[in-house]
This record gives structure tokens, sequence and C-alpha cells, in this order.
């Protein structure tokens, strides 16, 4: 066990799915985490806040290991998913990605019909059959909310969708893998208010089954969606609480200072 | 302020006039050649092997040789070029060993053609023992087109976005399936066009073949890849520079010129079709 002073009071029942403890991350020689101790608990929405720069987006990188892609960079302590730790040697990041779903802040629809970039990551996971492939798609449209929005055209170029479509299209995409974990890096940071607030009803849809790790610049939004959130700070954890904790009675003056919008 | 906006006018004009000087040249090659060419153009000019050394008859034998050799060219260069563009756009590193590959490939490119033609003589044609032949002289073409295509290719596979890369992965693409299913189909009409653009030009090149493949005169076709081919820059050269009535069959030379003009057009043509083919597949 880990100790337990380094974590917040969580509620005892609740059951934390990710264990993150003393995370070191580093670019090279720079370093952008200092130990970070962070739980995540399952089938809640945990919110990352925190200034530009502050290493929130990184973090959560190091979650489902898209970091590895950096060359020269680094991770120090232990993340454990579902009590694995998946940095562990051997660990295949495969397996781990399957689990832990990404939607990133620019939309990123693969040129494609929206049909296929659904079945994307079915297909490449070893699906063939048509009629199964056809319902996955159909399932995670829907549990995306923009099923009745583009079943009549599934074979034309993702391209062509809005913005707010194309990022729900993004997240149907990810949520067709089966994850148990979603992680958001401020998915709604390029969109029109409209949009953003159909893909804040869509997270508040999808935390009843999944797990969301959300990053976010827009303190409203953390505070709308999230039912815990962690402040970050220059590369460090400052405070993490429940949500409405955190924006009425932080415990750190810093926390304070940032969610009243004395600096960031 | 009235003299900048002169000054700007005055530029305006002078790179207007530049480009059309470029224009001008153009026009003027592709209006000699097909002025005095057209004359010789014609189905029995094109489909027949030439007679008294080339002084009449056609220039089959040569379109056929130049044909496999642009094939042969494809076929060795396409694949060795555009897999060494994946390894330095995908994996490689930017380390020192890597940086000394890439300053091969520069020096790769600025290397005479005729020093290629060396080349493939003393490692194709006599170490290997291909003799003259069209294996050798396409080797020996590709390899004087991979800078080419190397760095068309890498070019094109950098311009993929980022984004597309990070989805596939974090649904569980292993690198190669990013590659095979999210990188390769978007950047390969920049690939195949700078590739065909570069076997273009390698077509018409007459040093590398020379030595390696082409002969002087040889009025039938080949039977193998160890053949020697006539070859139309070759024979080009020889109607216009070595033979003994070049100045009484200059409707030949044109006609040859012409022809093979046409065969690189048509490859540029090509090039272009793929191209809009592909932007049309696939656009963002």
């Amino acid at each position: 066990m880990v100790e337990q002073s380094i974590y917040p009071n969580y509620p005892k029942d609740l059951e934390m799915v990710i264990t993150t403890s003393q995370v070191n991350f580093f670019y090279g020689p720079t370093q952008a985490l200092f130990d970070i101790s962070l739980l995540i608990p399952a089938k809640h929405v945990t919110a990352l806040i925190g200034p530009s720069g502050c290493g929130k987006s990184t973090f959560l990188r190091c979650l489902n290991r898209m970091n590895d892609t950096i060359p020269h960079s680094r991770v120090e302590g232990a993340i454990t998913i579902n009590q694995k730790d998946i940095y562990a040697p051997g660990t295949d990041v495969v397996e781990l990605r399957k689990e832990v779903g990404m939607v990133f802040q620019k939309s990123n629809p693969f040129p494609k019909s929206i049909f296929d970039n659904v079945a994307y990551g079915p297909r490449i996971h070893g699906e063939k059959d048509p009629i199964r492939l056809a319902e996955i798609v159909e399932q995670s449209l829907q549990q995306a909310a923009i099923w009745d929005e583009v079943k009549d055209r599934l074979h034309a170029n993702a391209m062509g969708l809005s913005g707010g479509q194309q990022q729900r299209l993004c997240i149907a995409r990810a949520l067709a893998v089966g994850p148990k974990i979603l992680l958001m890096d401020e998915p709604a940071s390029a969109l029109d208010p409209k949009s953003t607030m159909r893909i804040e009803d869509l997270i508040g849809e999808l935390r009843t089954n999944y797990t969301i790790v959300i990053v976010t610049h827009n303190m409203q939004q953390a505070a709308r969606v999230s039912d815990y959130t962690a402040f970050f700070y220059e590369g460090s954890l400052i405070e993490c609480d429940a949500t409405p904790k955190i924006f009425t009675n932080p415990r750190q003056k810093q926390t304070e200072d940032y969610i009243t919008g004395r600096f960031g | 302020m009235m003299t900048n906006n002169t000054a700007d006018k005055f530029i305006l004009l002078a790179l207007r006039l530049i480009t059309y000087a470029i224009v001008l040249v153009i026009g003027y090659i592709l209006f000699d050649i097909i002025r005095h060419g057209a004359s010789a153009l014609n189905w029995q000019f094109i489909s027949s092997f030439p007679r008294r050394s080339g002084a009449a008859g056609g220039i089959f034998p040569a379109i056929v040789g130049t044909f496999y050799l642009v094939v042969g060219t494809i076929a060795v260069s396409l694949p060795l070029g555009i897999g060494g563009a994946i390894y330095l756009a995908e994996y490689a590193e930017q380390d020192r060993f890597n940086t000394l590959i890439r300053l091969a490939i520069v020096t790769l490119a600025g290397v005479p053609s005729i020093v290629f033609g060396l080349f493939g003589l003393g490692i194709f044609v006599l170490f290997c023992g291909f003799g003259p032949s069209i294996l050798a002289g396409s080797l020996t073409l590709a390899c004087m087109v991979l800078p080419t295509i190397i760095v068309a290719s890498e070019e094109s596979l950098r311009a993929v976005p980022k984004g597309f890369r990070d989805a596939s992965l974090a649904l569980g693409a292993t690198k190669w399936e990013m590659i095979r299913t999210n990188i390769l189909p978007y950047s390969m009409s920049g690939m195949i066009t700078g590739s065909i653009l570069g076997i273009g030009r390698a077509a018409g090149e007459t040093a590398p073949i020379l030595l390696t493949v082409a002969a002087f005169y040889l009025p039938r076709l080949p039977k193998s890849v160890f053949d020697q081919v006539m070859a139309l820059p070759y024979h080009l050269y020889i109607l216009a520079t070595q033979h003994p009535e070049a100045d009484r069959i200059r409707h030949m030379q044109y006609g040859t010129a012409l022809i093979l003009l046409l065969l690189v057009l048509g490859l540029s043509l090509g090039a272009i079709l793929i191209r809009t083919h592909f932007r049309k597949k696939y656009r963002w």
C-alpha cells in the first residue's frame, strides 16, 4: 500500500482505477512533472486544471503512454491501472491503449468515411465480421450522441462534418475499441459554445459507464462536468479534492488564487 | 509613398518578365522539336525497326528499350526509395549516424550522371557479371533516381498531420499498423508523383546507360533482362553526333527527340493523374 497521506481524503468506498505515485516526467533534461501522486476514481469524472504549461496534458499522456513517442523522454515513479503497473517491462502498450482511450484537443478524424473512422480500432484489433462491425459502429455513434446526425451518411467523408460533430465522432471512434477509461485533452477548447455544451452533456452521460479524466483550461467547464478536480501548477500537483470543495473552499492558497482568476 | 508604390509595380513587372522568359525558352524548344519532328512522325517510324544504321526505318527497338528501362528502374527504385524514406521519416532518430545518411543522400543527388554510368559499369556490368544489360542499366538508373525518390517520399510522409498518428496510436495501433493504415495511404500521392518525375528525368539520361546497357545499333527486341537494348536518348545522341549521315537525317533526329519528349511528358501526365486521384480520395 502507498502512504495514505500523499493522497486527498476521498470517500472510503470509492474504487480507485488509476493510481499514480511520485511520478516524475522528463523531456530530455527538462523535468515537466514533479512527484505527482494522484488517485482517479472509477466511473467518475476527474478534471485536471491549471495554467498553460503546468503539466496537466503531459500527465494525461502518461496514463496511456502516449509520451512514449517523444524521443528522449523518461518517466519515473509508478502508475497503475487496475492494479497493474503500466510502465512495467513487458507491458503490452496495445492492450493498455485498448483499455484507455483518448480524445485530443484538435479533433482528428481520419480522412476516410464516418463508418471507417469508427471501425478503424476494431479492425486493427482483428474484427472482420461486417455485421459485428456495423453493430459496433452504430453502438459507438449512439453512445457519442451523433448517430442521428450521421446515420444517413455513414459512408461520407468524415472531413465534411462540423468541428463539434468531428469531435463527437472522435469520441465514438475511441469508444468503439471498448475502453474502460477515457482520457480527454481539452476536448472542447476549439469548439463554439453550443458544440461545447453538447460535449459536456455527452461527458455527463458517459460517466455512468466510463472513468473519465479531462484536461481543461476552462474552470467553469471543470466545475460543470467533473466530480473531482486536481489543480496542477508548474509541474506539481497542488491540490486534489471533490470539485465543489476545490471551487468553494480550497485548502491551498495557490488553488484559490487560480480559481478566482488572480493568475493563470 | 509614391516611390514605394512605383517600386512595387516595378518588382512585379520584373518578376513577371522573368517567369515569362522561362516559359518562352521551354516554348521555343518544344516548338522547334515539334516543327522539325512532326514530319518524321508516323506509324511506321514508331513501329518499325531501323535500317541503314538508323538512317532509315523506325525507332521501335529504342522505344521498347527505354520502356523496359523505365519499368526496371521503377521496380528497383520505388521499393528501395520508399522504404528508405519510411525509415528516415518514421523510425530514424536525429543522431549522428542518420545525419550521415542524409548527407550521403544529398551527395548522391549531386553526383554527375557519367559517374553513375562508370559506377554501374564497374559494379553491375563487370563485378556482378550482368554484362551490358537491361538489368545493369535499370540498377544504374535506379541508383541515380534514389535520392529524388527518398527526398520526395520523406517530405510527403512528414506532411501527414500529427493528429492522424496520435489518433492511430491511441486506438492501439502498433507503429507499423499506424504507418500502413494512416500514413502511407495519405502520402502515397506525393511519393508516387515525386518518384515518377524523378524517373522521367532518368528516362532521358544518356550517360548512365551509355556504359551499362545501350546498344549502338541492335535491330531486334531483347529476350531477357540480360540482353542489351537500344534506348531513345542514346539513339538520339548517335544519330545527331556519331552517324556518318548526321546532316542528312535531321528529320530522324527530331522525330526521336519528339518521341523521347512525349514519353517523358506522358510520365509527368501520369504522375499528375495519380496525384489527382489520391487527392480526391483522401482530402483533409
